[in-house]
């Protein structure tokens, strides 16, 4: 019974540290494509900084802005641009339009089976492919086979991206299976002789990632650092954090303009994303 | 103690002395306790229900509507509006709209345009998607050549029909009852009535080790093993489908459906048994037309708790199953479940948003659907159980 009280008092103490008004304490919560490089970002600069406590949490990048309007964190990390119905929610919580910083780049590939003889693609057969409207290898120069389409569940930016920059806002095809994550998304690819889908360029292994063209004329470009960061890929996004103006100071601010330094721009790269462009880092 | 050890008479007498003896106040308390917490879990689920239905209670009453008709007023025109108008344009609370300087005002009309410029110029942008036409029936979207069912809640139209989702849930428990109910049932009755006790030893705990298996390793044996090899076997096209999931699933179930069968096989009178083998029966026969025709009510509860648990399950079917909204009956194709729905989309539904109601209204339909099929197993297990008693016809 003692132990147990005494076990008891440490986790009440272990609680009242992780909660008392530190000095600074900053949380990050959002999106899950975010999440992985931000505890990489949370890790070394409170290597750097002993006392900062910085606390990372995913979810999604809407479960992020939904804590950034119920100022439960104080930054929000996004793989997509705000809302305007959620820049109107934080207004009336608020007061403020949210700051935006972009923080790192991502490319989004496009992959396919190891064995799939197609090597490029057109942004048009993939709007075909990803709507429903091409059902077959042999109508984009593959074997006579029938395409099985994989997509992300429609919690993630990564679909939302995809829907808006390939599908142009039009609807998936209801055959597209949908994976909860883009692990097990390549997971099913490098399985599936048949298979297409998207993801992370963090995530890039176990299968091929597919050479894309803007244009029949144009030539067909796999996604490296160097065609994203000079923007000759296509299929790229910023990834972005979010922080209420009135928050955007002292730890936080210190945080966040570390983030898009050099410093930080180098942790973005050992984790698989694309460092910003020279003219968007702090110097 | 005492009953084992009939033949001392110090504890016969202190048997005869207990049941004579007044009810202690303590032993009143712990029966009025455990009255107490049978009844708090009874208290608990309607609870449970009375919130998730709450959630979803305005897609019950019709009061949500996703139909956007609102008209883009110019920032310059600001203040020719009234306050009470200006306050309903920009969906605030008198309070907020007291609290909130001009400035912030103007803000946000400029992001109230932003977000009704965003809206495409779809004709269907101005339908109520969520009214039960649009959820059970097909609908002839606009761009689309024919009605169809399509379940697309992150989208320029909100597209929630539920019918690919019901189909799918329906689809997984199918197979993982076809799949589960015999093989279970063989091994109940294996277990209870034809194996020699020493095989009966091991056996048991062997196949209730099952339950052992947390949900998500099923569903990634499912995933990355069953998948590989069931598609090697049949040579259906899509990797993952209900078929896959439902044999998963099937594992999930068969240690629960086991158990109850085998327990309902066991509680069988023996002398039923022995006045089969007396009358020359073999013990096979004495376990078929005897002692199962006996056992039914119970067999037939493990295959309704059966039916309650897969159609539940979450994990299995989410990383097994392909999660594809498609209306079709083949067992080959992909299906997406109402769990694994609820499960993958409520992260980024927004809180008291359509979406998130709807995902609520298909937990409710879940809950309905379990306690119906649970009910509907009670009732004839009551009318089989009076018609093995003999009391009616």
């Amino acid at each position: 019974m003692k132990s147990l009280f005494q076990k008891l008092s440490f986790v009440a103490a272990g609680l009242a540290l992780a909660t008392s008004t530190h000095a600074a304490d900053i949380t990050v919560k959002g999106s899950d494509t975010l999440v992985v490089l931000a505890q990489k970002w949370a890790e070394v600069y409170m290597g750097q900084h002993a006392d900062v406590k910085i606390q990372v949490t995913g979810g999604g990048s809407g479960v992020g802005f939904a804590a950034l309007q119920n100022q439960t964190t104080d930054i929000a990390d996004a793989s997509r641009p705000i809302k305007p119905a959620e820049k109107a929610a934080c207004i009336k919580a608020f007061n403020k339009v949210p700051t935006e910083y972009k923080v790192a780049v991502d490319g989004l590939s496009v992959y396919v089976n190891d064995a799939n003889p197609v090597k490029e693609l057109t942004l048009t057969n993939l709007h075909g492919i990803f709507t429903g409207a091409i059902k077959n290898w042999k109508e984009v120069g593959g074997k006579d086979a029938p395409i099985t389409v994989y997509s992300r569940e429609n919690s993630s930016g990564t679909y939302e991206f995809f829907k808006e920059h390939v599908l142009n806002k039009d609807d998936f095809a209801a055959s597209a299976q949908t994976m909860p994550g883009t692990a097990l998304l390549l997971q099913s690819i490098s399985k599936d002789k048949n298979g297409i889908g998207y993801g992370g360029a963090a995530y890039g292994s176990g299968a091929r990632a597919i050479g894309v063209k803007k244009d029949a004329a144009s030539p067909a470009v796999e996604p490296t650092e160097t065609t994203v960061l000079n923007q000759t890929y296509p299929i790229w996004r910023y990834l972005y954090n979010y922080v209420n103006p009135a928050l955007d100071k002292d730890a936080v601010h210190a945080y966040l303009t570390w983030i898009r330094s050099a410093a930080g721009q180098k942790v973005v790269k050992e984790v698989g994303y694309y460092a910003l462009p020279a003219d968007l880092q702090t110097k | 103690m005492a009953i084992t050890n009939p033949g001392s008479k110090m504890n016969d007498s202190w048997v005869g002395i207990q049941r004579g003896q007044r009810v202690r106040p303590w032993a009143w308390l712990v029966e009025k306790g455990i009255f107490l917490v049978s009844l708090s879990a009874i208290l608990m689920i309607f609870l449970i229900f009375v919130f998730v239905a709450r959630e979803a209670l305005p897609i019950f009453l019709g009061q949500v509507s996703t139909a956007s008709g609102q008209k883009v007023i110019p920032v310059a025109d600001m203040e020719k509006l009234t306050p009470a108008e200006l306050q309903a344009y920009l969906g605030l609370t008198p309070r907020q709209y007291a609290e909130m300087d001009t400035d912030t005002k103007r803000t946000l009309m400029e992001v109230k345009i932003e977000e009704l410029k965003g809206i495409s110029k779809d004709p269907d942008t101005a339908l109520n998607t969520v009214a039960w036409r649009q959820m059970i029936f097909g609908h002839q979207w606009s761009g689309y050549p024919a009605p169809v069912y399509i379940w697309q809640p992150v989208s320029e139209v909100q597209k929630y029909n539920i019918i690919p989702l019901l189909l799918g849930s329906l689809k997984a428990t199918l197979v993982a009852l076809l799949f589960s109910v015999p093989l279970s049932l063989g091994a109940a009755i294996y277990v209870s009535q034809l194996a020699n006790p020493r095989v009966r030893e091991w056996l048991k705990p062997m196949i209730e080790l099952l339950a052992g298996i947390p949900s998500v390793v099923l569903g990634f044996f499912g995933l990355i093993v069953l998948a590989t090899v069931l598609q090697k076997v049949f040579g259906y096209q899509s990797r993952l489908n209900a078929f896959v999931a439902g044999i998963a699933l099937g594992l999930a179930i068969i240690p629960g459906v086991f158990s109850i069968a085998e327990d309902a096989l066991t509680s069988v009178p023996r002398t039923y048994t022995q006045a089969a083998l007396a009358l020359g029966s073999s013990r096979w026969q004495a376990a078929w037309q005897i002692v199962l025709p006996a056992a039914i009510p119970g067999v037939f509860a493990a295959v309704v708790l059966g039916f309650g648990r897969a159609i539940g399950e979450t994990m299995v079917v989410l990383m097994a199953s392909g999660n594809a909204s498609i209306v079709s009956w083949n067992i080959f194709d992909s299906a997406r479940t109402m769990t694994a729905t609820i499960a993958a989309e409520m992260a980024e539904a927004v809180v008291g948003g359509t979406h998130y109601r709807i995902l609520f209204m298909l937990g409710t339909l879940l809950f309905v659907v379990t306690f119906v099929a649970n009910l509907a197993g009670d009732l004839v297990i009551h009318r089989l159980k009076r018609r093995l008693e003999g009391k009616s016809a």
